[in-house]
């Protein structure tokens, strides 16, 4: 009897192998929202008094806004009354080292394949680790405060770099901006906070990994990365989810802002909760991602693999505003059983000679519903513009859809721009092909899957492209048959 | 090696193979020729597995097992090949990347142990030599781009490398040219062995011109209608295939 209860559990492991939810005391308000509660997440972060008017000013904006409805994907409608908005693990002693940390926070982190200790020593990757909404680890930072980077949660950053957020905080996504990010504006909790001075390449990556821990706990992360005159940074974002049956909101603000010379790469894989094969659950993900391309020559590079979560709707873009700036957009974006995602991004051309690229790999299987939406924009003044898309969408089976909204507003006479687009389906005759040569189906889809990906999955670093062509054989696992 | 009894198949409700039985021993070559339509793809497309081919009646053993109870990747593993018509692409996926999860699956089924990529990029580059295949082609994603002759080239370079106990080489004369013909040719003559058995599936008599079967079969209707040594091919290609037709035809009072 309990060897079938054992059974049933690993089984029921392995649908969503980081379905598991920590027991951790959590400090948490009242369901809701309105200006209390927002006073109050600002007193508990003891912020100054320019962040809470900024705060309440998003709030008051929010107010007037009504949610949007023209993304290609559906739901029942969000209680924002009932989403609790400030979650965090009881404030202990200061902690000097990892010994100091929570036992059970370093095993959660350990299922998700993160040993904070092993990651410090073998890879040389420094983890701001965001467990709900505060930082709870923070490592290399010293070896990263040498050159001067400032690489740590956004708390501590509005704690000891005032001047430096409040210079660029909503600089590239103003608080109102649209629906979501207004409210991230007014509520949100945690985040990072990266600072790489003039001329320094930033040694290693930077990488953070989110998890949402607290029951309904509507997450807002707030990211802001500024890169100096001539310096360079890599940027990954990883983030898996304990599985639940509510649904759950995660609001997202990221800023990069590139000045003269100066170069983002900003990598992330995102494996929220899908939800199960009916459509229950699972996390909604809208997500505002923008960088600001400000100086001459700087470049921003998005690259993403979407797997996760219920609903996407996702446009990391970029302002082209210095001259010769470019942007990049490489992304892959799965949907399996009930997922919808819509999702691609927006090249705004303002400076001369300004370059843009977009590879977009859709793949629909089961009942999902891909939508790829992205705008090319080149403004009077981006004279010698160019750009170019690329568009593929990859079918599995016959009930999923893929969507494709290119919007092309061109301003400029001198400007080039390129769109290709495919829809293709993993065909009888591939997957046959490779039976005959002794491949599995399993192996042979996942392996013409990972084809279709690859001129995304080459742009992401090493380490974060094995973890993708898991995420993705394991998205797809029973697709076909 | 491979015995075929009174095999009767469709495709899409259309009954394509009506009783066709064929023995084949190791070491042996084997033509199976056949004016379009007659069943010989069907044939080689039955071997291997493929799901759109319904097996409806007959009984296939290959090395005392049960040819049609096995899934297409098991037979590939058992050591049969089958060089396509029309080979697929695969973009993305590099030759090399694909021939080296080939390989694998085949050693591990064979409890062997996987290749590690020296071992495996010294076997390739051997290989590649039997049917000159340039060294570019292997990290080219599979067959994308590939000419017609590069392709075809491309599937005997597999079989090369994958060395199987059958190998059924459907229509592989097609779309070639007489000097990718002879290369062709010659990788899969230097592929002959006491060991494995060949079967060539070809409407023209060129290909034998080049690769010399020990038994040539004329396939008609799915049947096997005439069986003989390698001067049957010569003499399909003096007289054409209407003269077993009409022969077939001749014949049927007395068969009745």
């Amino acid at each position: 009897m309990s060897m079938t209860v054992e059974a049933l559990e690993e089984l029921k492991e392995r649908e969503y192998q980081w379905g598991f939810v920590t027991d951790i005391e959590a400090d948490t308000v009242p369901p809701g929202l309105n200006e209390d509660i927002i006073r109050l997440i600002s007193a508990k972060k003891n912020e100054p008094e320019w962040l809470l008017e900024w705060r309440l000013k998003a709030y008051r904006h929010w107010l007037t806004m009504e949610e949007p409805r023209w993304p290609n994907v559906l739901y029942p409608p969000i209680d924002y009354q009932k989403i609790i908005y400030y979650s965090a693990p009881k404030p202990k002693k200061v902690l000097a080292s990892l010994d100091e940390v929570d036992p059970e926070m370093l095993t959660t982190f350990a299922k998700l394949g993160i040993p904070l200790e092993e990651q410090k020593r073998l890879t040389g990757v420094a983890v701001d680790a965001v467990f709900d909404s505060v930082s709870v680890a923070t490592t290399f930072k010293e070896a990263l405060a040498e050159k001067g980077i400032i690489f740590c949660s956004f708390s501590e950053a509005v704690q000891n770099h005032p001047e430096l957020v409040k210079q660029y905080l909503g600089s590239v996504v103003p608080y109102s901006d649209n629906y979501y990010a207004t409210l991230n504006s007014a509520v949100f909790t945690d985040g990072s906070f990266c600072y790489i001075p003039k001329g320094v390449r930033c040694p290693m990556e930077l990488s953070t990994y989110f998890r949402i821990n607290a029951e309904n706990t509507g997450q807002f992360e707030r990211t802001l990365i500024v890169a100096e005159e001539g310096s360079y940074v890599s940027y990954l974002e990883g983030c898996t989810a304990p599985r639940r049956d509510e649904n759950q909101l995660h609001a997202a603000v990221v800023e990069l802002v590139a000045l003269d010379n100066a170069q983002i790469k900003y990598s992330t894989v995102q494996n929220w909760y899908p939800g199960d094969k009916e459509g229950r659950g699972g996390i909604y993900n809208f997500v505002t991602k923008r960088g600001k391309c400000a100086g001459v020559n700087s470049k921003i590079s998005w690259t993403q693999v979407e797997t996760g979560s219920a609903i996407t709707w996702k446009y990391p873009s970029v302002l082209l505003m210095g001259d010769n700036s470019v942007g990049e957009f490489y992304s892959v974006a799965v949907t399996n059983n009930r997922q919808q995602a819509d999702t691609g991004t927006k090249m705004i051309h303002f400076g001369k000679n300004t370059r843009s690229t977009i590879v977009s790999k859709g793949i629909s299987a089961g009942q999902g519903q891909n939508t790829y939406r992205g705008l090319v924009k080149v403004l009077k003044s981006a004279e010698g513009a160019r750009n170019f898309s690329q568009c593929d969408s990859l079918l599995m089976g016959d009930r999923c859809g893929a969507h494709t909204f290119p919007y092309i507003e061109v301003r400029n006479p001198t400007a080039r721009v390129e769109h290709e687009a495919s829809t293709s389906k993993i065909g009888e005759d591939q997957i046959f092909y490779c039976n005959q040569r002794g491949i599995s189906t399993e192996d042979a889809v996942s392996m013409i899957v990972n084809g279709f990906c690859k001129e995304v999955f080459r742009e992401l670093p090493m380490e974060f492209a094995v973890e993708a062509q898991k995420l993705l054989g394991i998205s797809l696992e029973g697709s076909v048959g | 090696m491979l015995e075929i009894k009174n095999l009767h198949a469709r495709v899409a409700e259309k009954e394509i193979l009506r009783g066709l039985s064929l023995t084949v021993k190791p070491g042996e070559v084997h033509a199976i020729m056949g004016p379009n339509g007659s069943g010989k793809s069907t044939l080689a497309n039955v071997l291997a597995g493929r799901e759109a081919f319904e097996v409806t009646a007959g009984e296939v053993t290959y090395r005392g097992q049960d040819l049609l109870g096995m899934d297409p990747e098991e037979r590939a593993r058992e050591g049969i090949f089958m060089a396509f018509q029309y080979p697929v692409e695969i973009p993305g996926v590099s030759n090399t990347y694909f021939l080296k999860a080939a390989v694998n699956a085949i050693r591990k089924h064979r409890g062997e142990q996987e290749l590690d990529a020296m071992d495996f990029l010294q076997l390739i580059r051997e290989k590649a030599k039997l049917v000159k295949l340039e060294q570019s082609l292997l990290n080219r994603p599979v067959n994308e781009g590939f000419s017609g002759g590069e392709k075809k080239r491309n599937e005997i370079f597999q079989m090369a490398v994958l060395d199987p106990r059958l190998a059924i080489l459907d229509e592989t004369d097609s779309g070639l040219d007489i000097d990718a013909l002879r290369i062709v040719a010659d990788g899969v003559n230097s592929l002959r062995g006491p060991d494995r058995a060949i079967i060539v599936v070809t409407h023209y008599q060129r290909l034998l011109n080049f690769i010399v079967p020990d038994y040539v079969h004329v396939l008609v209707d799915g049947r096997i209608v005439k069986s003989g040594g390698k001067e049957l091919a010569l003499e399909l290609e003096a007289k054409g295939y209407t003269w077993i037709e009409q022969d077939l035809a001749g014949a049927a009072p007395v068969r009745a």
